[in-house]
This record gives C-alpha cells, sequence and structure tokens, in this order.
C-alpha cells in the first residue's frame, strides 16, 4: 500500500526524512554527491509521497508513472525515497556503494527495486526518458514519465536534442524537471557554462514551462497537478530554484559541496539537527 | 558471381517488413537517413512503427533505449562511422548497461564511404563495438545472408551491431540459405591456406585471390566469418590445423576486428601457424573509390597474394 501524504506538513517531513536517509546513507559509504542530492528532496517527496501512481508490490504494472533520474549520480535521494515508500528494506540503504551491493551512487535499473532507467552519463536519461514517454504513448498505455535533470546536465546537447525529439513527438506524458541549483561540479553554473533563462529555453523548444520554488512542497505540488491535468500534447518542463546542499547547515548555500566526504562527527551533527526538526533518528 | 534481384538494403526492408507482421515489438529508427536506408518501402507498410528521429543519432540511441524498456525491439540506422564511434558511449550506458534490446545498422562501413571522404570511413567501429560487452557484430556480405540474419535478431536479445553494405547486389550463396548467428560459413573448400574474411568487398577480393591461387596449384579455404562477435573459434583452429597458413582481411583497420579476434585464438591456443592480418594501417581514411583505397589499404586480391608467397614455403 502506497502511503499518500496529503498535509504540507506531512509531506515536508517525508522530505526531511529522505533528506536525513541520504546523508546517512552517504555517510555510510564515506561520502556522496551530497550537494545534488539535498536539492532534490522536496521534489522526491512530492513524488513519491503524493503525485505518482506506484505501487512497490507491483512495479511491472504497465500504467505506472515511472522516474529517469538523469543526473544519475544522486542515486541516494532517490533510494531514500523508494526505501521508505517500501521498494526495499530501509536498512539497506546504508549498504550505499558496498561492493557487490544493490546501491550503486549512480542509478542502475538491474540492480535497485524501483529504479526504472540506468542512468549516470549525463544528458543520456533525458533521451530514454523520451523514448519510454513516446513507448507509452504507441502502447496507449497510461502513466508519466518524470525526467529529472541537473542543471550543469544542461550543458549536454543530447537534452536538447531530446527537446526538439519530445516536441515533435507530442510527448504530453513526459515531465520533465530541472533541478536548478544554480552550482555545477567546478562551480556557479553562471560562471563555467552560464544558463540564465532555463524555463526560456525550455519554451522556446516549444515545452510549457514554469519555475517553482524547489524546495515548497506546495508549489511543486501544484504545478505537477496543473500539468497533469493538461493532455494538450505539449511536454512539460518545471524548473525548480533550489539551493545546492539545501536542508543541512553544513552545506546548504555553501560552494564545494558537489561531493564531500561525510564524517563521523558530521554525521552526529546531522543527527541533532535532523531531530531538532521531528525526524525519528533510527 | 550471381547478381540478387534487390540490393543489400531493399533486401533489408522486405525481410523487416515481412517481420513486422508477426512481431509488434519491431521498430526502425532513423537519422534523417530513410533515403539513404532503403527504409521507405518499410515505412509505407508499417509508418507508425517508422521514427525518423532527425540528424541525432545520441537522441535516437537512447530512444530507442526507452522504447527496448517499455517492449519494443528497434533498430536504428546511421552511417557507420556515426553508428558507432559518435554515440559508442550511448551504446554501452543506455544500451548494453541497461540491458536493453537494439539493432544497430551502420551503412557503408569502411571504404565503402570512399567518395565522402576520411569523416565518414569507418575503419574502427568493429573494434569499438567488439570492445563493449556482451555486443553480438554482424557484417552479412549478401542479400541471402543478410534476411537469414536480420530474421534471428528478434529472437535474441541484447545489443546488435549489423554493418550493411546497402547498395550492394553480389549474390555469393543459393537462395533461402540459413547462417546461424556465431557459426562461420565455409565459402570456399581448400588445403593449403585459410583466408578468413566477411563483408561483400573483401569476401569477393578473397575468392578472386583464391582462384588466382588456385592457378597457381595452391587451395585457398576462405571461410566468411560474418559473426565478428562471438567469433567461431573452432572453425580458426580447424583452419590452423588443416591449412598450412592462415590470412585475414577486412574492411577495417587491423586493431580489435577480424584480424585481432582470430590472432587472440590462434595465440592462446598455442598455433604457430604462419599468420598475416590484412587490412587498414594506422591511420584515417581518406576521399577516394572503394577500388582505390582497398589497393592503397591493402585490402585487395593483390594484398592477399603477397600475404600468400610470404607466408607459404
Amino acid at each position: 500500500m502506497v502511503t499518500r501524504y496529503e498535509d504540507s506538513a506531512q509531506l515536508q517531513q517525508f522530505a526531511d526524512r529522505i533528506r536525513f536517509h541520504s546523508i546517512k546513507a552517504m555517510h555510510a559509504s564515506r561520502g556522496g554527491h551530497v550537494g545534488g542530492v539535498l536539492s532534490l528532496c522536496e521534489l522526491m517527496a512530492v513524488l513519491y509521497g503524493s503525485v505518482m501512481n506506484y505501487d512497490p508490490a507491483d512495479p511491472d504494472s504497465p500504467d505506472r508513472d515511472k522516474v529517469v533520474l538523469s543526473k544519475g549520480h544522486c542515486g541516494p535521494a532517490l533510494y531514500s525515497a523508494l526505501a521508505l515508500s517500501g521498494f526495499f528494506p530501509q536498512e539497506e540503504l546504508t549498504t550505499l556503494n558496498r561492493n557487490g551491493g544493490r546501491l550503486p551512487s549512480h542509478c542502475d535499473m538491474n540492480k535497485t527495486p524501483g529504479i526504472d532507467m540506468t542512468t549516470g552519463s549525463l544528458g543520456q536519461g533525458a533521451s530514454t526518458a523520451a523514448g519510454m514517454a513516446l513507448g507509452k504513448k504507441m502502447k496507449k498505455r497510461k502513466g508519466n514519465i518524470f525526467l529529472i535533470l541537473g542543471d550543469g546536465e544542461l550543458n549536454e546537447g543530447q537534452v536538447w536534442e531530446m527537446a526538439m525529439f519530445a516536441k515533435h513527438h507530442q510527448l504530453d506524458n513526459l515531465i520533465v524537471f530541472v533541478d536548478w541549483n544554480h552550482q555545477q561540479l567546478d562551480g556557479y553554473t553562471s560562471d563555467i557554462c552560464r544558463l540564465d533563462n532555463i524555463e526560456g529555453m525550455f519554451s522556446a523548444f516549444g515545452f510549457e514551462a514554469v519555475t517553482v520554488n524547489g524546495h515548497d512542497v506546495d508549489a511543486i505540488r501544484i504545478a505537477v497537478k496543473n500539468v497533469l491535468s493538461d493532455k494538450n500534447g505539449i511536454p512539460k518542463c518545471i524548473v525548480l530554484d533550489t539551493v545546492k546542499g539545501k536542508g543541512w547547515s553544513l552545506t546548504e548555500g555553501k560552494t564545494g559541496i558537489h561531493h564531500i566526504a561525510i564524517t563521523d562527527e558530521m554525521m552526529e551533527e546531522a543527527k541533532q539537527e535532523f531531530a531538532e526538526k521531528g525526524v525519528v533518528i533510527e | 558471381m550471381k547478381e540478387y534481384a534487390t540490393d543489400m538494403r531493399t533486401a533489408m526492408a522486405d525481410t523487416l517488413t515481412e517481420l513486422c507482421r508477426n512481431d509488434e515489438r519491431i521498430l526502425w529508427l532513423d537519422s534523417d537517413l530513410m533515403a539513404s536506408s532503403g527504409m521507405n518501402k518499410f515505412r509505407s507498410a508499417f509508418p507508425e512503427r517508422t521514427i525518423n528521429c532527425g540528424i541525432q543519432e545520441a537522441n535516437m540511441l537512447g530512444v530507442a533505449a526507452g522504447l527496448s524498456e517499455e517492449g519494443f525491439f528497434p533498430f536504428v540506422h546511421s552511417f557507420a562511422a556515426f553508428a558507432s564511434r559518435r554515440i559508442a558511449d550511448q551504446i554501452f550506458v543506455s544500451g548494453i548497461y541497461a540491458k536493453q534490446n537494439i539493432c544497430i545498422v551502420g551503412s557503408d562501413p569502411g571504404i565503402s564511404a570512399g567518395p565522402n571522404g576520411g569523416t565518414h570511413i569507418s575503419l574502427e567501429d568493429i573494434g569499438i563495438l567488439r570492445s563493449l560487452p556482451g555486443t553480438i557484430i554482424l557484417e552479412p556480405c549478401d542479400p541471402v545472408q543478410l534476411k537469414s540474419v536480420l530474421r534471428q535478431i528478434p529472437q535474441r536479445t541484447g545489443v546488435f551491431y549489423l554493418r550493411l553494405m546497402r547498395k550492394s547486389k553480389d549474390q555469393f550463396y543459393p537462395d533461402g540459405t540459413e547462417f546461424p548467428i556465431g557459426k562461420a560459413s565455409l565459402i570456399r573448400q581448400g588445403s593449403d591456406i585459410t583466408i578468413i574474411t566477411c563483408g561483400t568487398v573483401c569476401i569477393k577480393e578473397a575468392l578472386k585471390a583464391a582462384e588466382a591461387l588456385e592457378e597457381k596449384g595452391i587451395h585457398a579455404r576462405v571461410i566468411d566469418m560474418f559473426t565478428i562477435k562471438p567469433l567461431d573459434q573452432a572453425a580458426v583452429l580447424q583452419a590452423a590445423s588443416e591449412t598450412k597458413a592462415v590470412i585475414t582481411l577486412e574492411n577495417h583497420n587491423i586493431f580489435n576486428g577480424l584480424g585481432s579476434a582470430v590472432a587472440e585464438v590462434l595465440a592462446e591456443n598455442r598455433c604457430s601457424v604462419p599468420f598475416r592480418r590484412l587490412g587498414a594501417p594506422d591511420r584515417a581514411g581518406e576521399v577516394g573509390t572503394a577500388d582505390y583505397l582497398m589497393s592503397k589499404f591493402s585490402m585487395d586480391a593483390q594484398a592477399v597474394l603477397a600475404a600468400a608467397a610470404e607466408l607459404l614455403p
């Protein structure tokens, strides 16, 4: 049975739990892509806690919604959402990157229950998601493909090949999220390969695009419900204005946090901080 | 040599159209090369199963992987150079690593793209695909073999790479001959020397060389290794034990292609048979006709005869 959080405070609590478990998982592997993982937690909460149609007991249902996390290095956020939604035991989250384990830092559909597409080479999830969306249409299946791109990932030309393709094939079952956390590995996107107006870029490619606060669960939920109710033959893009490293005082808004080590001391601080937010520290 | 009723690309279009009638999974994806691939004929029969992606090979391969995930078996096409070199990482991550089913058709392989020059000549595509795990690499030499191979592909799983000499009508085998994937085809029997090769242009040159050798009293065996990976090791070892020398001939460079695959088998089985790889040296292609380039890159009958003279006592 899928848990649904209709109350915004509960949904934010779910996001905080995803955030804490992501940190815990990355601590177990001595570090990880902390910045981009933490900027995704509200989106994960809204997808798995509110808007998506899925059933962990029936992963092969042809009509269910699917997620392609094209910024595949942020697997831990998705793994936490999946574990907390019943796809696999929560205890397994601390096996991140372990030899022979099922949770590699980059998403692998053939290893992890609930992962819908293998990703990790940036830009490629865009195309596989478009293919899945087209396949669903060709087979007259219900369900949507939720594609999650990083803002740095928009440097990849393949994303824009996909954008032209999605528009041409009228993939209104493809919902693209851009995690606009303003930074990429080496620094601010504005200093490396300037993007400026992401919403405008997708609009120019023929998408219906909006920008919302990516840490406001209500804003994300309303935006998703709006695009899902509007099946007009136009692919959709929701730009999530986010903060890299969000929700953990050690990382929020900092630079140089794309991939960091998490020491035992940092983990103890995180436990205290998240306990104060009401997260049950297991 | 006989000429088939159609060229290779028409044989492909006819076979896939026929397969499509009974297999709802089959799709054709092209990269603005429908006119080149000859698949407009297929599109007329199955417009809803044809997706012309435009000039975007990387996206095409990814879309194919997504379609495979939804239960389809996509065939995707571009010129061999772009179907391999340009999208190697998409083939690996979205196709192979994600365990999807895709057949990549690379047309005008090797020197057959000669009039388009060095940018379009793929002398390294087999090498790229051969080093990617689990791939099946095929180069049929005539429409009969192509049809047999195409019918087997959707019965299997994984990522396939098929080199297609799209405009050739040369026919080497009787109509209806079947060619199990993974098993070499003995195209000419011989007991003195073996030429292992594949694909239209090289089979033709190998047979030409074999006839010239016959006039000198040398009986040359010609093995059509149309499945380059996985290689029919037994056929290689049998040739090494039954004949006095082995030559490989390929429309590719000599790195990690057919010649390398045969050399690996010989070396690891302690076969000290005199051996020579023929194919392009360590350089890029250049503009020119097929005859000119085959001669320049030591891929023609003359090169085989020269190698045979050196190898045989």
